[in-house]
């Protein structure tokens, strides 16, 4: 095209920067006086807070203690159902740090949650030991393909510690270095978003070559043990279920208070207009690099807490729609509020195991219509509808 | 029963010294043709090979009977019925067939024995289609029985370039000859070969145990790098060739997106679901087609064109009036509503057609391919996309360059409150310039079912290669999307030759996020403030 559209496009905008709200707001979180509630001290925060240490102490007990029968008993299921979903939740925390407090929508937060869980995997893995289906040393799927060793990779898998270390610095180290490259180059906004989706569809690609030596298709499942102790046992899953729970906990917290520092209202002013941010003397290449990778490690955790309960772990989370997923639930239960991302995980992913034991077919309709119907009605969420009814008097 | 059999013989003999007497000296024996008809197998193939390699102008005839079933033996008498008239084999002379005729019975082996028989003599036929027939059904099975046909034939042949087929053929078989001179010269023969089996016969003789003279060996592996440096050849342009036909895919993909995104902003991830609606009513009016008009099954895809793409912008139309419009401006939001409205799209095909894929069928005329090399087959289905491609991207060209149309969808792109002063429609602009991209979408969805397979999920597939395209190409100009697919869609199959098809594409991405990197702001032609967005 022509000069004429650049300098057309350059016209509107500092027009809105100058008054503040106007097309400036239409960029990533909507239509919103910036964080109104201040993060602490609000009732919302101490309801979920109780809510989640209620969960962690009452599922415990009416699972184990209350026979089954009982009306009060606790299926097994829906303590995985549960446990499960207490890890998508630390997911759409870190989504929500990332994109409802820095602006930054990211589309491939699922694949630091798989990375996250393919190092819990191998250390799973390697505690099956000669409990595979060929009695061998080697993981199950490297006896299929006829290797006399273990790559390279595997190498440190055997110990709990460096597993531990792994989870927090192979997502960590790749955010890391992505989000250095692209924040230096300022990629923003929706360029961001593709690029990140084009990553976790190669690391997907990649996690799909049995080559590599991660499984292949089928990924990691089938395990036995952690820390030696059998992993299937209700007291082992209760306790992964508890820890869940309490890193969720912990997460909250962290992000309460990084959302109310300094840091978070940087981060925040970096949403609303970066320029300037910029010209006040912030770099926001540190606070959204720092932001960017912790998010990312959060989610290696959760994926990490996952594995063990859900019992496997496979490229699939690592496809654009897992991780455009994250995003709903984050959409779903509201931006830039701590609450609402874990509302959302609860609210999208119960739904979708409603949907898919009555009616499996609709579910993909039901999910479609979620995401065209939060983006088009409710800009802030569930959060956001609540508040409304709350205080009526104020426009949301 | 060698009574019978030696009485049959003499008589055999007797008749033979008839027929010889009575027909010319280039004619098929009583004799012969007993021998060809019945008896042991063994003797039945020598004597086929024999009369093979006499190249006696009647064989051929003789043995298509055999071939077809047609010949039956009584006594000594031998004779061919066709169409319930019975003739004498040997002289042709119309005869009866008496009441205890037997017919003879050809196993597999006879069969082969044969037609490959057939095939030599073939190589004589006045007829050079027929010839050139024959040496290619000779390539794979010639051996020294038959040298001296095939060096009849050579001597014979007219054509210069079934002349050096036959050299070739008559090379290959003489590789193996046992005089040292022979196989020099069919090593220098072989040279001028470019066909991949003449390389595999070059590398079988070139094992040690295969040939011992060092001079011959030579001589191999010289004919052996020439044949291969002529195959490179082939392997390059095929590669060239399929790069282009992917980036002619990728072309058609990304255009519509050049539209809805580059043009409009609107992020459309559910691009590739519009793709999939127009293959799935490509599959519709095939279906119809079929059951409606048989006798033009051929030309349906005629139909389908005008059919997905039409399917396609009414699809993107509604999706613009009633979801998109509320969105412009917010492009984090459009993404996610666009995600939500693919997945509704894809299950909605679910239901109705099922999940499973659906068979779109290439016409007669889009089969096949035309024989470039001789390891490079052009399918005729790419090399319609290709130029299919090529006609949609000018049409568009056009469009946007010369339309009241184009002229209004440039200016509300370029200043919209502007356009809107001037009095244009700016919301039906919209919605005309979202359902163009969708249509294309539709177009490149009926395209893509021609060589790939139909079902609710062939969008997904793409989706990240065409907006991949369209970020690499820049927004908003047709010229780069046209640069960044065809030049994504070589690099692609480059590299896939050199580490396989996911690797490959691992390296592409990674390519193109690093380009990125380099380029930001020149890939996107959106400039100054409103870039951040």
């Amino acid at each position: 095209m022509s000069a004429i559209p650049e300098v057309a496009r350059t016209l509107p905008p500092p027009l809105g920067e100058g008054r503040g709200g106007g097309p400036r707001a239409d960029e990533a979180p909507g239509r919103r006086p910036p964080s109104r509630p201040s993060p602490r001290g609000g009732r919302a925060t101490w309801w979920v807070m109780v809510a989640l240490l209620a969960i962690c102490v009452l599922a415990p007990l009416l699972n184990l203690a209350v026979p089954a029968g009982h009306p009060l008993h606790l299926s097994d299921y829906a303590v995985a159902l549960i446990g499960k979903i207490m890890c998508y939740a630390i997911a759409a925390l870190a989504m929500d740090l990332i994109w409802g407090y820095t602006g930054i929508l990211s589309l491939g937060h699922g694949v630091f949650f798989a990375l996250g869980g393919y190092a819990m995997g191998m250390y799973l893995m390697r505690q099956i030991g000669r409990d595979g289906n060929y009695q061998s040393e080697l993981p199950d799927f490297m006896v299929f393909l006829d290797w006399k060793a273990l790559p390279w990779h595997w190498s440190l898998s055997d110990s709990f510690a460096a597993t531990l270390v792994f989870i927090v610095a192979v997502p960590g180290l790749l955010a890391f270095v992505f989000g250095w490259f692209a924040f230096r180059s300022r990629i923003k906004g929706v360029y961001f978003s593709i690029i990140t989706q084009a990553l976790t569809y190669a690391a997907m690609l990649l996690f799909f070559r049995n080559e590599t030596g991660f499984g292949g298709n089928n990924g990691f499942t089938d395990f036995k043990r952690i820390l030696g102790i059998p992993i299937a046992q209700p007291a082992t899953r209760m306790a992964l279920f508890v820890l869940t729970g309490l890193t969720l906990v912990g997460f909250f917290l962290l992000a309460r208070w990084i959302v109310a520092s300094k840091f978070g209202r940087v981060l925040q002013a970096i949403r609303d207009a970066e320029s300037r941010v910029m010209f006040t003397g912030y770099d926001p290449l540190r606070y959204k690099l720092a932001v960017w990778t912790l998010s990312a490690v959060m989610c290696g955790i959760a994926g990490a807490l996952y594995v063990p309960q859900v019992g496997i772990i496979n490229p699939g989370e690592m496809s654009p729609a897992a991780s455009i997923e994250i995003a709903i639930w984050t959409a779903v239960g509201g931006r830039a509020s701590l609450v609402g991302p874990i509302l959302g995980a609860f609210f999208v992913n119960g739904a979708k195991s409603w949907f898919t034991q009555v009616m499996p077919e609709f579910w993909l309709y039901f999910l479609g219509a979620l995401f065209i119907a939060v983006t088009l009605f409710l800009p802030n969420g569930i959060v956001g509808l609540l508040r409304r009814r709350a205080k009526p008097e104020e426009p949301a | 029963m060698p009574s019978p059999r030696l009485m049959t013989v003499v008589r055999l003999v007797l008749a033979a010294f008839a027929a010889l007497a009575a027909f010319a000296a280039e004619a098929l024996t009583a004799d012969q043709v007993r021998a060809m008809a019945a008896g042991e197998n063994d003797d039945r193939a020598a004597a086929i090979a024999a009369a093979a390699a006499s190249g006696d102008p009647q064989a051929p005839a003789f043995l298509q009977a055999l071939l077809d079933d047609a010949v039956r033996t009584a006594g000594d008498k031998v004779f061919v019925v066709r169409d319930g008239k019975a003739v004498d084999a040997a002289s042709g002379a119309p005869a009866t067939l008496p009441a205890d005729a037997e017919d003879v019975v050809n196993s597999n082996r006879m069969r082969r024995e044969i037609e490959s028989a057939l095939a030599s003599l073939k190589l004589l036929s006045p007829d050079a289609a027929q010839r050139a027939a024959a040496i290619r059904e000779l390539r794979d099975g010639a051996d020294e029985a038959r040298l001296p046909l095939i060096e009849k034939a050579w001597t014979a042949e007219t054509d210069a370039a079934l002349k050096a087929e036959l050299g070739l053929l008559r090379a290959s078989v003489l590789i193996g000859a046992a005089e040292r001179g022979k196989r020099l010269e069919a090593a220098h023969t072989l040279a001028a070969s470019d066909s991949p089996a003449i390389r595999a016969l070059l590398l079988e003789r070139l094992k040690p145990e295969a040939e011992t003279d060092p001079e011959v060996r030579g001589r191999l592996q010289l004919a052996l790098q020439s044949i291969e440096s002529r195959l490179a050849w082939g392997e390059r342009l095929g590669v060239a060739f399929t790069g282009v036909s992917l980036g002619s895919v990728l072309l058609l993909v990304a255009l519509g997106l050049a539209i809805t995104y580059g043009l409009m902003g609107v992020i459309n991830m559910a691009h590739g679901e519009l793709m999939m609606i127009g293959a799935y009513a490509t599959w519709l009016v095939q279906n119809a087609f079929r059951s409606a008009l048989p006798a033009y099954f051929d030309w349906y895809i005629l139909a389908a064109v005008p059919a997905a793409f039409l399917a396609s912008a009414l699809v993107g139309a509604v999706l613009e009036r009633g979801v998109i419009r509320f969105l412009y401006g917010r492009p984090l939001e459009t993404l996610l509503a666009t995600w939500g409205i693919s997945l509704v799209l894809m299950q909605a095909v679910r239901s109705l057609f099922g999940a499973q894929n659906v068979q779109v069928e290439n016409p007669a005329w889009l089969s096949g391919g035309v024989a470039a090399m001789s390891n490079l087959t052009l399918p005729f289905n790419r090399i319609a996309i290709i130029a299919f491609a090529a006609l949609v991207l000018a049409a568009l060209a056009l469009l946007v360059a010369r339309t009241r149309l184009g002229l209004f969808v440039r200016g509300v792109t370029q200043n919209r409150p502007m356009a809107s002063c001037m009095g244009v429609n700016t919301a039906r602009v919209d919605t005309y310039a979202f359902a163009l991209g969708s249509g294309i979408a539709g177009l490149a969805g009926c395209a893509l079912s021609q060589v790939g397979n139909v079902g609710p999920d062939l969008g997904q597939g793409y989706i990240v290669d065409a907006f991949m395209v369209v970020v690499l190409g820049g927004v908003g100009q047709l010229a780069g999307t046209v640069y960044a697919a065809l030049g994504l869609g070589v690099l692609n199959k480059l590299l896939e030759g050199w580490q396989g098809a996911v690797l490959a594409k691992i390296t592409v991405l990674v390519l193109i996020v690093v380009f990125i990197q380099k380029r930001p702001q020149g890939l996107f032609a959106m400039k100054g403030r409103s870039a951040e967005g």
